[in-house]
């Protein structure tokens, strides 16, 4: 049970390209639309139209700035949810088996029947991708939407993840890291796709895509602009006599 | 990390009352009869109710026998077990000292061990978090167990032993809050590491995920609580360590023992409030919070 499985058939998981991030948190509502209904108890909010709200969220979006040594700031929006480990301390500590890892596809899961709610799979991981639900006293996780991608009541085109789905920026993508021939695998070989935190140990299967670098601001923003002929012309006519006089008064 | 009163009751008592049955079960004292019970029943009162308030905190109570399943990979599982094993070999090794005026040495030792290595399984739950960087080192074990049989030794009123205890748990203490101030930094762990584009440049937290707060925020950053930290570590260790330690050396009385050990667990308790209280978890980073 909370004994990892020593190889997955599939590692299925996600990668989030931090280049085309618009930082909309939209995947962050479709998450919580789509699995406050399905898979488990819902995700409660407290004080949701109160001075003090609060709830649960399996995603969450987080803005940061990076300041190179030379030249501007970069703003970079983040998403971050479970990053689905292949060394997820989480399943390792819980003491009930309720949290377990699958061998077929990797994904990892919480039974909630069996969630004593300690929280300490909570405090084993660093990525702050577990939340304990304050209504119902269970750990709730991503579950890559598990109720989604088999679903075959669902058209073949819903059968990813509901964030996935919903990015209106294609920043988020859904597929099989463990086959090198896959389209997110080679896009991570591509795009030089990073790791969250490595020298902790959890080998996470999600991977980030960093941002590219931006253009740099020259003085002259457009080079064709001293080709072009200018827009405004002299007045000529009723409008040119107009402009003199107006121009004399 | 949240300091919540359930996690500081449990580890400060129950370590407390499995170190006066580690001793117990030694025979220091070798007490039968009225008194043995007496001792007893102190011993397994603070034990039992540390692992009830242990359960205070959890979202389902009454699952938690669950909790036995999974030993193999979960320390929190081993906890279970270590405890319930010392509290049965101790139930028994109690009866035959109070009831039969017997003394059944090698279950006493057996009970003993069990003892000790339900506190250490209890300090491993926290030393395994490497998302703690002050909690994983080897210095917490150390800390649990030396805790554990300063008071034992106290509560068991081996005065000559609790002595050296309580001078190595100072000790221990010491290197414990030294070593834990340095650890986050010394993890390698910051917000570059954690969003990867450290690499490209200073990384600062512009914008939360949302305007109020959250289950992350209220259990791993605790900042409020850590501003008389250092007032507080001077009174932790001067009522845990320095004022029984004088009290120990000055001509022995029973209210001079009894002021040692009560002043030896409000000093215990301070401590593992900052354990807490101090602890940064690294999901903080994320939030540009410690």
């Amino acid at each position: 049970m909370t004994q990892l499985p020593t190889s997955t058939d599939r590692k299925m998981g996600l990668v989030i390209d931090l280049d085309t991030c618009v930082g909309c948190h939209a995947c962050v509502i479709s998450c919580k639309g789509w699995n406050t209904e399905n898979y488990g108890a819902p995700l409660s909010d407290q004080d949701a139209y109160g001075g003090n709200p609060s709830g649960t969220f399996l995603n969450r979006v987080h803005s940061y700035e990076v300041q190179p040594e030379q030249g501007a700031a970069q703003l970079i929006h983040f998403p971050k949810s479970c990053l689905h480990c292949e060394d997820a301390p989480c399943v390792t500590v819980c003491p009930t088996g309720a949290s377990y890892k699958r061998a077929e596809d990797g994904i990892v899961l919480v039974n909630e029947s069996d969630c004593i709610g300690c929280g300490l799979c909570a405090w084993s991981c660093p990525y702050g991708a577990r939340e304990l639900d304050q209504a119902e006293g269970v750990m709730k996780k991503c579950t890559l939407c598990v109720d989604r991608i088999y679903n075959e009541n669902l058209p073949e085109v819903d059968r990813i993840p509901s964030c996935v789905r919903t990015c209106p920026a294609g920043a988020r993508h859904f597929g099989d890291l463990g086959d090198p021939e896959s389209d997110v695998s080679k896009l991570v070989a591509e795009r030089g796709g990073m790791d969250l935190m490595p020298e902790m140990g959890t080998k996470p299967v999600n991977k980030y895509l960093p941002p590219r670098p931006k253009d740099k601001i020259e003085d002259q923003i457009d080079i064709l602009a001293p080709l072009l002929a200018p827009v405004a012309d002299e007045p000529k006519g009723f409008m040119g006599w107009l402009d003199k006089a107006l121009e004399k008064l | 990390m949240h300091p919540a009163p359930s996690v500081i009751i449990f580890t400060t008592l129950s370590g407390l009352g499995f170190g006066l049955l580690f001793f117990l079960g030694l025979g220091l004292p070798a007490v039968s009869g009225t008194v043995a019970f007496i001792f007893f029943a102190i011993a397994f009162g603070l034990a039992v109710a540390g692992l009830l308030a242990s359960t205070f905190h959890l979202g389902h109570p009454e699952r938690a026998w669950k909790a036995f399943t999974q030993w193999k990979t979960s320390w929190l599982s081993r906890e279970g077990w270590c405890a319930v094993i010392a509290l049965v070999v101790m139930g028994l090794y109690a009866i035959s000292v109070i009831f039969l005026d017997q003394r059944w040495g090698v279950l006493g030792v057996i009970g003993s061990l069990a003892s000790l290595a339900t506190v250490f399984t209890t300090s491993m739950i926290y030393t395994q978090l490497k998302t703690i960087p002050r909690w994983n080192m080897k210095l917490t074990p150390a800390m649990f167990l030396s805790f554990s049989l300063a008071g034992g030794a106290l509560l068991a009123g081996q005065m000559r032993l609790a002595l050296p205890f309580l001078l190595i748990a100072a000790l221990v203490q010491i290197l414990y809050w030294r070593q834990g101030d340095k650890a986050l930094a010394a993890s390698g762990t910051d917000l570059g590491t954690a969003t990867g584009l450290g690499s490209r440049g200073t990384v600062r937290a512009f914008e939360p995920p949302h305007t109020g707060t959250n289950y992350l925020l209220r259990e791993f950053v605790h900042v409020v609580g850590r501003k008389h930290a250092e007032k507080l570590r001077v009174i932790a260790f001067a009522l845990a360590f320095v004022l029984p330690v004088i009290l120990l050396v000055l001509p022995f009385s029973h209210f001079f023992a009894l002021l040692a050990i009560l002043s030896h667990l409000a000093g215990v308790a301070t401590s593992r409030w900052l354990f807490f209280a101090q602890a940064e978890h690294v999901v903080g980073l994320y939030y540009g919070k410690r």
